[in-house]
């Protein structure tokens, strides 16, 4: 494919193709074909736990793969508005057909996570971003690893442990997760199958809201951490849940002052709703650097105020010429009122005021 | 019936707000309504326009065979019609902004048409848009080149006028791409040379890419069929020149469409705005098929009034905007191509010649 890929993007078929790009003669062949886009095809949806959702993921060519850990920004598709989110492969590095498995919890006020639990169906695709961040595993692997989570926090900490299965390596991983109950604990019957497989690994379920099962009960404390392995600092430790999870981990590491051996990542809800606030919010220029407190005039006429310059026409939400990226934020269509969303979208400057802060591409 | 010397209506300025509010409405419920539906109208007006070019070039292996030759223009007429039209002129507009996805960001979007993206959303999105219809201000009043207002003062160049239609209706593309460089207000002296010098230089590199791939690269790949696939692919753009030219001049030009003043735009409020593009534009009456092959410009009342509503929403609120029409006593202009056509052709004649002739009502509907 790689070789293929070269050819597609050469200087003649770049003239062939013309404006319209190889990608439309590509898409019209198969939606997930593309030389510019890391595109994804859903191949199945299962439904592990009552309120999360686990995504079998076929990408496409121009997906590198990933570091075990690591996530993706994955673009997916609402009511024909592409909305996107993070989410971290729980799959192994290691795995079959370079599939990649995603799971997530379904938040009652999500978007995203609600369409991918209710409406997604296979086929479907979703683009995709590189692998990021800075949570993964590390070349060589440690000989001692701590692993906890929370939640759809084990994705990450999953796919770490699924790529040293896969690696058959020899030390030791202790694999601590919190769900609050039996019933809600993701890749249950897998991580009991893989401590029985492996004597190099020990798993403790910990449950905080069910007493009858599970190893230990309630939120993390040190109490637990001593009762699992005294010497538990002498581990590198990979945490991934909510902030209060990671906060407790953070304290504790830092009493030992072995803060270096502990690597965190967090999950926080997309769900970062502005207060309807038009005047006195900040309306920031990302390209430029500058920030203007809101007067309640257009976006257009503020950023002029603040010494930009983009371009424009009508100035009455006509022809389009300002449109520009907006990055975050909710704006107002100063002619109808209508509010925009919160995330990041294409938006009119002239017929747009703040409600609240925003981010805009400028 | 009326005719465009027949005053505009007039209405009041309350008028004007009840009506920018009433089509505000319409608008507004679209946007709401905005979804998985139109989004896939658009992919598959793309998966389509590719298919059919790809099928078009692969069938110029067989040109030798009359019948497959003739099947391979057909292709490329309508996929290149698509482009330009159902997927270019419309995304250009911004109508699916919303979605998200770059690939029809209208910002970055190029479009399958030899002039350049930003010139065309500059002239047309801008300009056009939103001086519709004002003489001396849209320059696609005749394009610079035809008289077809009588408000336009005549001049012995103007006889050639049917000459003009007729040369530029197969080389439409490239009196568009020209059109941006404004030659004739270079001519007059209102524009410079220097102003020009990097619309030049996109349009050369447009056009350039655009003759090497239709003239030289395409039929070299075909081998000994050299010049029976040049002479297809310039056939095919010719064929959609012809079929789009006659779209759009039905879109402004046919009788009962109204022109204004630069003094009407003077503090012109968005519902002023709204009665401006009422007047100035009309329809043509069509089915589904019809829509499509337009690019949905048998539309133009509804697309000048929301230029930035996805096409396939115009005809579905049609009838609201013929009832907003009813309500304040405005014309909706409307007919069959071969009427709206007749009509434009009648006024191309006749506006070649000298003076302001009251004109006939030629059937347009009122």
């Amino acid at each position: 494919m790689k070789p293929l890929l070269r050819l597609l993007a050469s200087p003649l078929l770049d003239v062939l193709a013309g404006p319209n790009g190889i990608d439309r003669y590509l898409a019209a062949v198969n939606p997930l074909w593309s030389v510019s886009e890391t595109r994804a095809r859903v191949l199945q949806i299962r439904h592990q736990t009552r309120d999360t959702v686990t995504l079998i993921l076929q990408p496409n060519a121009n997906w590198l793969g990933f570091r075990a850990g690591q996530h993706v920004r994955l673009g997916v598709e609402v009511n024909g508005v592409r909305r996107h989110r993070c989410f971290s492969p729980a799959s192994s590095t290691h795995q079959r057909n370079r599939l990649i498995e995603i799971s997530a919890t379904v938040n009652p006020a999500g978007v995203v996570s609600q369409y991918l639990k209710h409406r997604a169906e296979p086929g479907e695709i979703l683009t995709m971003s590189p692998a990021q961040g800075t949570f993964a595993l590390p070349v060589p692997r440690p000989e001692r690893l701590l692993m906890i989570s929370a939640g759809s926090g084990i994705t990450p900490v999953m796919s770490m442990l699924r790529t040293l299965c896969d690696e058959d390596y020899p030390g030791r991983v202790t694999f601590l997760h919190y769900a609050r109950t039996q019933a809600d604990m993701l890749y249950r019957d897998e991580l009991y199958d893989i401590a029985r497989d492996h004597p190099g690994i020990t798993l403790v379920c910990a449950h905080t809201r069910q007493r009858r099962a599970g190893d230990l009960h309630g939120h993390l404390t040190e109490e637990q951490l001593n009762s699992i392995d005294a010497d538990f600092t002498a581990a590198e430790a990979y945490v991934c849940g909510p902030p209060g999870l990671v906060d407790t981990a953070r304290d504790i590491w830092t009493a030992h002052g072995v803060e270096n051996r502990l690597h965190t990542e967090t999950f926080t809800s997309a769900l970062t709703m502005t207060a309807p606030a038009t005047k006195g919010s900040v309306v920031r220029f990302a390209r430029s650097g500058i920030s203007a407190t809101a007067t309640g005039a257009s976006l257009l006429e503020q950023a002029e105020a603040s010494g930009l310059r983009p371009p424009f026409g009508c100035r009455r939400g006509i022809c389009s010429t300002c449109t520009s990226r907006k990055f975050s934020g909710v704006v107002r269509h100063v002619l109808t009122g209508e509010a925009s969303h919160t995330e990041e979208e294409q938006i009119r400057l002239c017929v747009s005021a703040p409600s609240g802060d925003v981010t805009l591409d400028l | 019936m009326r005719t465009s010397d027949k005053p505009n209506p007039r209405l009041t300025l309350e008028q004007l707000d009840a009506l920018a509010r009433d089509l505000d409405a319409i608008r507004e419920a679209v946007i709401a309504d905005l979804g998985t539906r139109d989004a896939a109208h658009i992919r598959r007006m793309m998966r389509l326009q590719g298919r059919l070019e790809l099928t078009g070039r692969a069938l110029l292996y067989l040109g030798f065979l009359p019948p497959v030759w003739l099947a391979a223009v057909a292709c490329l007429a309508i996929s290149s019609l698509l482009n330009r039209e159902e997927i270019g002129h419309n995304v250009l507009h911004g109508q699916y902004d919303w979605m998200g996805d770059p690939a029809l960001n209208s910002q970055t979007f190029e479009w399958g048409s030899l002039g350049a993206s930003k010139e065309w959303r500059h002239s047309h999105n801008y300009v056009h848009h939103t001086f519709t219809n004002v003489l001396g201000k849209d320059r696609d009043i005749g394009y610079g080149i035809m008289r077809l207002s009588r408000e336009q003062k005549w001049h012995p160049y103007y006889l050639g006028n049917p000459l003009y239609a007729a040369l530029l209706m197969p080389l439409l593309d490239w009196g568009f791409a020209f059109h941006d460089l404004e030659v004739d207000r270079l001519v007059r002296r209102e524009r410079t040379w220097s102003q020009n010098r990097e619309i030049h230089r996109r349009l050369r590199r447009k056009i350039g890419i655009d003759v090497l791939r239709e003239y030289v690269l395409f039929p070299a790949l075909t081998g000994p069929l050299f010049l029976s696939t040049l002479a297809a692919n310039a056939c095919a753009k010719v064929l959609r020149d012809l079929w789009t030219s006659a779209i759009i001049f039905c879109g402004h030009f046919p009788d009962g469409v109204a022109t204004f003043t630069e003094g009407e735009l003077a503090n012109e409020t968005r519902g002023h705005w709204y009665y401006r593009q009422l007047l100035g534009t009309a329809n043509i009456s069509g089915g589904r098929l019809f829509q499509i092959m337009s690019g949905h410009l048998s539309h133009q009342i509804e697309h000048h009034l929301f230029p930035d509503l996805p096409s396939p929403r115009y005809p579905q609120i049609a009838p609201q905007v013929r009832a907003v029409c009813e309500k304040y006593g405005l014309p909706y202009t409307t007919g069959p191509l071969h009427r709206q056509l007749g009509s434009t052709w009648r006024k191309i004649f006749r506006l070649a010649l000298p003076g302001r002739t009251r004109s006939q009502a030629y059937g347009t509907a009122a």
